[in-house]
């Protein structure tokens, strides 16, 4: 049985028809061709397919595309805006926080939710808050300085 | 995934008769953070899962007249740990909550998807249960309640019965000065299911120690269970030797198994561990320790 959503991603609206068991990430990668949010583990834990909805950080694996009906989600597509970086994303090519790259979507989508909630965490607030996203290349050390350093050029444009 | 239908009932009586139809073939959803995993592996096939959380109340968390605080079901662990009454007054669920996976899986598990898992390791499980829970069911019989001890069955099982679901988690006014502590052990400090926990609860009381306690293990048994006889030794003796023999009784009172994550010796000597730090954190934070008999000197 298919249903009908509405929904926005990346401020852009649409209406789909999807499978009631079908998962967000499917939709989004599948029918929407927005590739960035990746399929890692499907269980939940490795946070590659992290995305906002409804300005919360979610694993869209974990979410049925059926309940994305009335949300608005940010994939990795919409954190940049006009060809400018997200603040994030230039402090983690700044800080050399990506390797292979494939968590990079999560993490940086889980990361700008963190600062949009606290936008000045301290270390453990940063470790607690990536928990969820899984990196097997970079040993997370760079990442941890990235966002640091994204934190202290908001507060720099803030300020 | 297996394809299954996604149904949104448009009221409880519905959702009842669609969890009833069909043994096995309809399922109660959430925020799917178990279920979904399970109908991937296979281990469930559910014909229609049946996502109860448009259902009045089963998103918010209210104060009733009487003082209780109701927890719909539906209610995500962020929206719990953050929730200033929760905070306020039950810290030691807000405790558990927030130590529940990952902040974006916290955002979409839910505290009745926790208990109706009915895992022993659940991480809402040992405050509730010292908490004195109450769950509402809504069934085919109508509304029920049960205390939170009662609706765990065993792993994986609970009391609901067929085209019943939880509807709300029911907390009752919480004593004044009461304190609480929810310790875990994990592979990780954060993020990993337990290993073991224990939840350790006190409030001032008429006892011979001057405090009444509730203490609730996790992971250590088929369900989550209380340390009734540490519980009565506390409210008699919280001196250095008496916290000592109370976290022995909460370790005996555990009854674990030897699997993937720890041997049975393993947890029921960390239970010991765990309940004398958590006795000894909320002897600090109800400042009762220095009547203990450590005075200055520890």
């Amino acid at each position: 049985m298919n249903h009908t959503i509405h929904f926005k991603v990346n401020g852009e609206r649409y209406d789909l028809s999807v499978p009631g068991h079908h998962t967000l990430l499917q939709v989004l990668r599948e029918q929407l061709v927005l590739t960035g949010t990746k399929n890692g583990c499907e269980a939940g834990e490795c946070g590659a397919c992290a995305v906002l909805m409804n300005g919360e950080p979610v694993n869209s694996c974990m979410v049925l595309a059926a309940e994305a009906d009335g949300a608005e989600i940010v994939t990795i597509e919409g954190l940049a805006h006009d060809s400018q970086l997200d603040p994030l994303q230039d402090a983690f090519i700044e800080a050399g926080a990506i390797q292979c790259g494939f968590c990079t979507p999560g993490v940086l989508v889980n990361a700008r939710a963190l600062l949009n909630r606290n936008s000045d965490p301290s270390e453990p607030e940063i470790r607690e808050a990536l928990v969820g996203n899984l990196c097997r290349c970079t040993g997370y050390i760079r990442i941890i300085e990235a966002v640091k350093m994204a934190a202290r050029a908001g507060k720099e444009v803030a300020g | 995934m297996r394809p299954f239908d996604y149904i949104i009932p448009k009221d409880h009586a519905e959702a009842s008769a669609l969890l009833a139809e069909g043994s096995g073939a309809a399922r109660a959803f959430q925020g799917g953070t178990d279920l979904l995993i399970r109908v991937r592996g296979g281990f469930i096939r559910p014909e229609r899962v049946v996502d109860l959380k448009s259902l009045p109340g089963m998103q918010e968390i209210r104060l009733g007249k009487d003082g209780w605080l109701v927890i719909g079901a539906a209610c995500t662990m962020n929206q719990v740990a953050i929730h200033p009454l929760v905070r306020e007054r039950y810290d030691l669920l807000a405790q558990g909550t927030a130590s529940v996976a990952s902040y974006q899986l916290r955002n979409r598990a839910t505290i009745g998807g926790n208990c109706c898992n009915a895992s022993p390791a659940a991480d809402t499980a040992p405050p509730l249960f010292c908490l004195d829970t109450i769950v509402e069911l809504y069934g085919p019989g109508g509304v029920r309640r049960l205390p939170i001890a009662d609706f765990y069955v065993g792993p994986g099982r609970t009391a609901l019965q067929r085209g019943e679901f939880l509807t709300s988690i029911h907390l009752p006014p919480s004593p004044t000065g009461a304190q609480g502590v929810y310790n875990k052990l994990g592979r990780t400090k954060v993020g990993d299911i337990a290993v073991m926990s224990v939840a350790v609860y006190a409030w001032p009381a008429a006892t011979q120690s001057g405090l009444t306690w509730r203490i609730a293990l996790g992971a250590v048994g088929p369900t989550p269970l209380r340390a009734p006889e540490a519980e009565t030794a506390l409210a008699a003796d919280i001196s250095p030797a008496g916290v000592v023999a109370a976290a022995q009784l909460a370790a005996g009172a555990s009854r674990p198994i030897d699997d993937i994550r720890a041997s049975a010796a393993y947890r029921r000597d960390m239970v010991r561990v765990l309940a004398r730090r958590g006795i000894e954190k909320v002897l600090d934070l109800t400042g009762l320790r220095d009547l203990s008999g450590l005075g200055g000197a520890a």
